[in-house]
């Protein structure tokens, strides 16, 4: 059997003349393009394609408005908008949508006037709801295939090393966003990819979030977010009784879980409540010299504080919330950016979801049997995102959402939700400011908590206690069409969206 | 009995309802509600408001409503004290309002 | 055994948002302010804002207060003729400053009762401390009623009524607080301090909590529930305090099955006041739940 390879022989003709590259330094043949234009063309964009962006920027994000005013004067039509979520400030997309410019959206998320309009219908085609961790493995999988991901970044050098902050360069500092967890992936898998960015840096940009060699073309723009709206509202330590409540019950729960010991590991969503726990388990952690090995997620300032602290020994990174984390993430060696796939893939057995021991989620509303609803409102207009939260509760061994019994007069605990977003099945403690409920199916914590005197609510009680104090409300009319798909993580249907009537 | 002066009552507040009452032009009841949860409770608000007004025999008033998710009782409250306000003293004994 | 009065909340009855959600938090008593919280074009309003909230709403078995109007204008009579019949509050008087003012609150209250078909007694009442005079009638203040289940002091008054102002320490209160405290032990009732209104001083809060403690106070007014668990960490007899008071009783009890009267504990005699104290530990570990903990832990 004839196993040698054929080979060409090699010809010194094939290899640059280096006597003139002497003198004209290799690293001017760049990656930079004079125009977000002119990056487009060479990408070879078509109608019909798909572009994706991330949300690092949050609600002061420009990126994707830019873009997108850019591809409309263009004149392309039809495209694909995979963004890793939508915000409030992305409501002239609604134009763009009208015009036919985007004509299929998948995301984790809308809000604020946009998922307003396609509540009411405005898209031909349903949305596609994905979690994090369903988004990654979607891309790998190539279900979800880009064709040319635009990635806005605070900092990058002409090669493609970009980031969401520098290391050595204070100017590329003024619009910051730490972890670029949720571009990674993009960048990998994209055929072609676009860095946006406002500071170019001298090479090596590193450390990096996304490595040169991923990158196609680098564009450098006045204006890629507002750090108000980047940085703004995501963490503040709550003074809300209520929440403080809540959140000093939750911590109760985690204490005499059996899970809390030296070396457990956390993870805190976003929400006042959620991230006030974390105060809350700082002096048992004292008391008991207990140290988390890690923390992991949207990482917010309060969890770095402990860190700081020596309490929480390392931080996973896969979106940096605020200032305090962003600048963490620059300064302190065990603070490390984490790919979406790395966080939450559903494809990946060693996903840091499957090491977590404990999270503490938020919701919009829970229902009897424990499934959670975190995108629409009890008005059936659409009003958040998946986040992390089906990835987390499916891979913590302890998953407790923490809500308020009712919000104003809506209840929050509910006998059926208006979508189900995160299954029953993966949710096991639910926490209230009138009460804490375990899922009957977890006879192992109801009987730890019983073991250590905490008192126990039936779900169904706390059902009725809400809707004793406000009254039925009247089921929300909706029309046939769906505007919206909510993936579980594996890819599956796990519920519609329907158009609401007005 | 008889609105006979205009009142104010409540606040904006979260879990609040904000009430002006007037005696109406056409010795009918009016009501003008704006609530946030106009959707799931605006029917049963009016429903409320309807039955406070008869409750005291009142067929001239006008009643504007912002509501920001509060409870029957506080709007209930909320109403009654804008009743209270509007009415002349001698009704104010009248039992409607302590039961 | 006294009900525990360790924390009393106070909330304004113009928040619509707290009145309704007050029953959520873990404290012993609500204490709903028709008084100097609410402003004067405000008060008809918040009367029927209350009258609605305690027919309504279940706050889950605490004892629920109202402190109403001054009874010399006749509002604090409509307060009382709108929330008597509830049969579900007592009643904080605004200022007592004497023991007639609590005769002429119960005689209205009586009135009510008997016309509303109430068992006569039924509403208790509680007196508050905010003056000199109030002071130096504490004793008489105290006794002047049966209905009566605790008096309190009003710290911010009271140092106006004295021409000096609140510090640190409260040296200017010792001689109110103690006073209050003798009145109230002599007739029973329980002595409750005033509040602690500086929410950013939590280290100042735990001095003057841990001061009250020692004087004898059964417990503190509180305006924010971020104040509630100092107070029931002070107010908790510790673990170790069990511990002994279950030695002592089981002590006692084997000395009775052997007719002995008198009994020594670790070299030192268990007497009458011993056993007082002993017993009044164990009575408050139960309400709180701390000795069935106690108890699971080393009583298998």
């Amino acid at each position: 059997m004839n196993k040698i390879k054929n080979f060409e022989a090699f010809n010194p003709d094939n290899i640059e003349n280096k006597i003139e590259s002497y003198i004209t330094h290799r690293i001017e043949n760049n990656k930079i393009v004079g125009s977000l234009e002119e990056a487009i063309k060479k990408s070879g964009l078509k109608d019909g394609m798909t572009i994706s962006f991330h949300h690092h920027f949050r609600n002061g994000d420009h990126i994707i408005n830019n873009v997108l005013k850019t591809l409309d004067r263009m004149g392309y039509k039809d495209l694909y908008l995979a963004s890793s979520s939508l915000n409030v400030c992305h409501e002239p997309l609604i134009e763009y949508i009208k015009s036919g410019v985007i004509t299929q959206i998948d995301t984790s998320g809308l809000r604020g006037p946009l998922a307003d309009a396609i509540s009411h219908g405005i898209m031909e085609n349903p949305v596609i709801f994905r979690s994090h961790g369903g988004r990654a493995a979607a891309i790998e999988s190539g279900e979800l295939k880009i064709d040319v991901a635009f990635l806005g970044a605070p900092s990058c050098d002409p090669l493609g090393n970009a980031n969401g902050y520098s290391r050595d360069d204070e100017r590329a500092n003024d619009v910051i966003c730490g972890s670029l967890g949720y571009a990674k992936i993009d960048a990998e898998f994209a055929k072609k990819t676009i860095i946006l960015t406002n500071h170019i840096v001298s090479y090596p940009n590193i450390p990096f979030g996304i490595p040169e060699s991923q990158v196609d073309y680098i564009v450098e723009v006045s204006d890629i977010g507002d750090p108000g709206g980047i940085m703004s509202g995501a963490t503040r330590f709550t003074t809300n009784p209520k929440e403080l409540l809540i959140a000093l019950s939750a911590s109760k729960v985690i204490t005499n879980s059996g899970l809390f010991r030296d070396g457990f590991s956390i993870q805190f969503g976003s929400g006042g409540a959620s991230l006030a726990v974390a105060q809350f388990l700082r002096q048992p952690m004292i008391d008991r010299n207990y140290r988390a090995r890690f923390a992991l997620g949207g990482i917010s300032g309060s969890i770095v504080d402990l860190h700081e602290e020596g309490l929480i020994e390392k931080l996973l990174d896969v979106q940096s919330f605020d200032l305090k984390a962003a600048n963490s993430l620059k300064n302190n060696r065990f603070h490390q950016q984490i790919s979406s796939t790395y966080y939450a893939s559903p494809m990946n057995l060693g996903a840091a979801v499957n090491q977590l021991d404990i999270v503490v989620l938020s919701a919009l509303e829970v229902d009897v049997n424990f499934n959670v609803n975190v995108l629409t409102g009890a008005d059936g207009i659409i009003r958040g995102a998946i986040g992390g939260h089906q990835d987390t509760a499916a891979g913590a061994r302890l998953a407790i959402v923490v809500v308020p019994l009712l919000r104003g007069r809506i209840p929050c605990v509910v006998e059926k939700v208006n979508t189900v977003v995160t299954p029953g099945k993966c949710v096991d403690v639910l926490v209230t400011d009138y009460g804490i409920a375990v899922n009957p199916a977890r006879k192992k914590i109801i009987k730890t908590m019983k073991e250590n005197h905490i008192k126990l609510i039936d779900i169904k009680e706390l059902q009725n206690i809400a809707i004793t104090m406000t009254g039925k409300p009247k089921a929300i009319e909706y029309k046939e069409k769906v505007v919206g798909v909510v993936t579980y993580r594996d890819g599956s249907k796990i519920d519609e969206i329907h158009q609401v009537v007005d | 009995m008889k609105i006979i002066r205009r009142s104010v009552s409540g606040t904006l507040e979260s879990s609040d309802i904000m009430f002006q009452l007037e005696s109406s032009q056409d010795g009918k009841n009016h009501i003008e509600l704006d609530s946030s949860v106009e959707k799931q409770f605006g029917d049963s608000i009016r429903s409320t408001i309807n039955q406070t007004l008869s409750n005291f025999n009142i067929t001239n008033a006008d009643v504007s409503a912002v509501d920001k998710g509060a409870l029957e009782c506080i709007i209930v409250a909320r109403l009654k004290a804008a009743i209270y306000h509007s009415v002349s003293e001698e009704d104010r004994e009248n039992k409607a309002f302590k039961s | 055994m006294t009900k525990l009065r360790r924390t009393m909340l106070f909330v304004p009855g113009n928040n619509t948002s707290m009145v309704v959600n007050a029953g959520i938090y873990p404290v012993d008593s609500l204490m709903f302010d028709l008084e100097d919280s609410v402003s004067l074009d405000q008060k008809d309003n918040v009367r029927f804002v209350l009258h609605e909230a305690l027919k309504t709403i279940n706050y889950q078995n605490k004892e629920l207060i109202v402190r109403i109007n001054s009874l010399s204008n006749g509002m604090g009579q409509t307060d009382l003729d709108y929330l008597i019949p509830l049969g579900k509050v007592a009643i904080r008087l605004p200022k007592t400053d004497s023991s007639q003012d609590i005769i002429d609150c119960e005689s209205y209250i009586e009135k009510i009762e008997k016309r509303c078909g109430m068992k006569v007694g039924t509403t208790k009442m509680m007196a508050a401390i905010e003056s000199a005079n109030g002071v130096l009638n504490a004793y008489s203040i105290a006794h002047a009623s049966k209905r009566l289940i605790g008096i309190a002091l009003g710290a911010e008054d009271l140092v106006t009524d004295l021409h000096t102002r609140r510090s640190p320490g409260g040296l200017e209160l010792s001689f109110a607080r103690s006073m209050i405290l003798m009145a109230a032990r002599s007739a029973g009732i329980s002595a409750i301090d005033t509040v602690f209104s500086d929410l950013n001083d939590m280290e100042g809060f735990r001095s003057e909590v841990e001061m009250i403690k020692q004087l004898g106070f059964d417990g503190k007014s509180i305006i924010n529930p971020r104040q509630i668990e100092t107070i029931v960490e002070i107010f908790s007899p510790t673990e170790k305090e069990i511990i002994a008071a279950l030695e002592i009783v089981d002590v006692m009890k084997e000395a009775a099955k052997m007719g002995k009267g008198v009994v020594s504990l670790h070299g030192k005699m268990v007497d009458k006041p011993i056993i007082e104290r002993a017993k009044r530990v164990l009575e408050t570990a139960k309400v709180t739940g701390q000795l069935a903990r106690i108890e699971d832990e080393y009583y298998e």
